[in-house]
């Protein structure tokens, strides 16, 4: 059935959306060439320039192009979190997203959020909570629950605390303590 | 992932003149890219489009950018205000870092999350690779659908947004090669027939530009209720969008949309005028929930959600009946 789809209806789902098998009927020619690029990403408040496929995620150009390893790779697909940054404040996922996307915004990752040596008041409420086990999704639920404060949520209940934390996995299950730590830190500030 | 060319488009007539996929959020589009599912071989990124603002119209409807993300479409006040079931439905999906990144347009461009569709382990699946057949169907198909499949495909639609739309009777506003044009909601996402590789009915080349939702009429009560398999963080198994309008104790207007169950939200409009001027109450919900699922055509693990389906209505027209 596949050999009698007319070419057109292949065109039309390059475009449409479904593009699925299309590189397999195309000529070889007709593939792009990746070509890496210049990348100007702004992390930390630092402007780093790497020269890079459109296709590196925006984790990967942290972890394997500029070495700040602080932000995990657990999942790679967006389900676990442990990859959360921070996007002109936002918290998102940085494996689904490539890097050439986010020229001009400001990151922020785990190694951002401290003062120099005065932890930020997330960082330093996981400790005083213990709000880990082993410690790999810890930087993505601290960049997360940053984000969380970001949003200006009022009178958060734990319920909702743990509902806006949903996107951050804990194979440890310190799901307890993370939530105490959240909650210590949203108290102090209150919304943002 | 196989190599591809990215561009950023300045302008919207840049974008649909361009070959190639547009990319918004890329939440689901980079996924599937990792999966080898999707094989884009130029890539335009659209985000730096002026399509992000939600604006209220002179006629009141409200019109939101394609690009608007969803968490700015949940927490607008006149969005929240007016079409709560919408902002409900939103807050239902994903986890709060995918919806900071997924925009409107590209939710409703979403593909489904069938196991035989997202794994290429499989090599039989028309949505994927059209021609090679379903391997859900005589498969493990508890999440699959129950309403409008066909023998090619069985497939799910996954937004929760989509089923709040379709409930609402938005209008999706495209710009493509051929100029714009305005599709009903109804008519924006399609049922596989015998070419599940198409979700929508989107002409090539075509962006989805913004999503106008129709002005309110009266006071609406809504629920949006989603039933799955982990309390968050989980796409449905069941869902519904319900809206009641009751005047002087009788129902005025019912809007009912199912998701989780069919290739696109699942409307009936004889299970709405069904309840147009019947009492509020369990007995109208039953009989309307009844008539939203007639036809229902179950597979080997999947027949719990034709009971579950109805219990869902009711329990969501009953709570929207108990709001204000």
């Amino acid at each position: 059935m596949q050999k009698d789809l007319p070419f057109t209806e292949v065109t039309r789902r390059d475009f449409v959306g479904s593009v699925v098998g299309v590189a397999a009927l195309l000529p070889e020619a007709a593939l792009a060439e990746s070509k890496q690029s210049p990348v100007t990403l702004k992390i930390n408040n630092q402007i780093h320039t790497l020269n890079i496929e459109p296709g590196v995620t925006l984790l990967d150009a942290l972890r394997e192009y500029l070495q700040m390893t602080g932000t995990k790779k657990g999942c790679d697909h967006g389900q676990c979190g442990a990859c959360t940054v921070l996007i002109d404040g936002r918290r998102v996922n940085s494996c689904l997203t490539f890097a050439i996307m986010h020229e001009g915004e400001e990151i922020t990752t785990i190694e951002g959020l401290a003062n120099g040596d005065q932890l930020h008041p997330m960082q330093a409420a996981f400790l005083q909570h213990d709000g880990f086990q082993c410690g790999y999704c810890t930087p993505g639920q601290i960049c997360s629950a940053v984000g969380l404060l970001n949003e200006g949520h009022q009178n958060l209940s734990d319920d909702e605390i743990r509902e806006l934390m949903s996107g951050n996995i804990c194979r440890c299950g310190a799901y307890p303590n993370i939530v105490t730590a959240v909650k210590s830190v949203y108290r102090q500030r209150g919304p943002a | 992932m196989i190599p591809f060319t990215y561009k950023r488009a300045g302008a919207i007539e840049e974008a649909i003149g361009a070959p190639g996929r547009f990319i918004a959020g890329g939440t689901n589009l980079v996924d599937l890219m990792k999966y080898g599912v999707e094989n884009p071989v130029h890539l335009i990124d659209i985000n730096r489009l002026p399509l992000s603002a939600i604006e209220s119209l002179p006629d009141g409807s409200l019109r939101i950018g394609a690009l608007a993300r969803n968490s700015d479409m949940a927490n607008h006040p006149v969005l929240k205000q007016n079409y709560p079931v919408l902002a409900e439905a939103i807050l239902a999906g994903a986890s709060p870092q995918l919806r900071n990144l997924a925009t409107a347009g590209g939710n409703l461009m979403q593909r489904t999350r069938c196991y035989y569709f997202y794994d290429k382990g499989f090599s039989q699946c028309n949505k994927r690779a059209p021609g090679t057949g379903c391997a859900a169907r005589d498969g493990y198909n508890r999440i699959h659908a129950i309403l409008g499949a066909s023998e090619h495909c069985i497939a799910t639609h996954p937004s929760d947004m989509a089923v709040a739309m379709a409930a609402l009777e938005a209008v999706v506003n495209v710009q493509g090669p051929q100029g714009k044009r305005r599709i009903a909601f109804a008519d924006f996402h399609r049922l596989p027939g015998s070419t599940p590789q198409f979700d929508t009915n989107l002409h090539p080349g075509e962006l989805i530009t913004s999503i106008d939702l129709p002005p309110v009429v009266g006071p609406t009560r809504a629920h949006y209720l989603k039933v799955r398999d982990r309390r968050s963080y989980a796409f449905a198994l069941v869902s519904v969008a319900a809206m009641l309008r009751i005047d002087n104790g009788t129902i005025a207007d019912a809007r009912l949309a199912l998701g989780g169950v069919a290739h696109k939200p699942w409307r009936v409009p004889g299970a709405e005028h069904f309840l147009t001027g019947k009492q509020p109450g369990e007995a109208a919900y039953k009989e309307a929930a009844n008539l939203l699922l007639a036809g229902a055509h179950t597979y080997s693990h999947n027949a719990f959600k034709v009971e579950m389906a109805k219990r869902a209505v009711v329990r969501a027209l009953t709570v929207a009946e108990s709001r204000s």
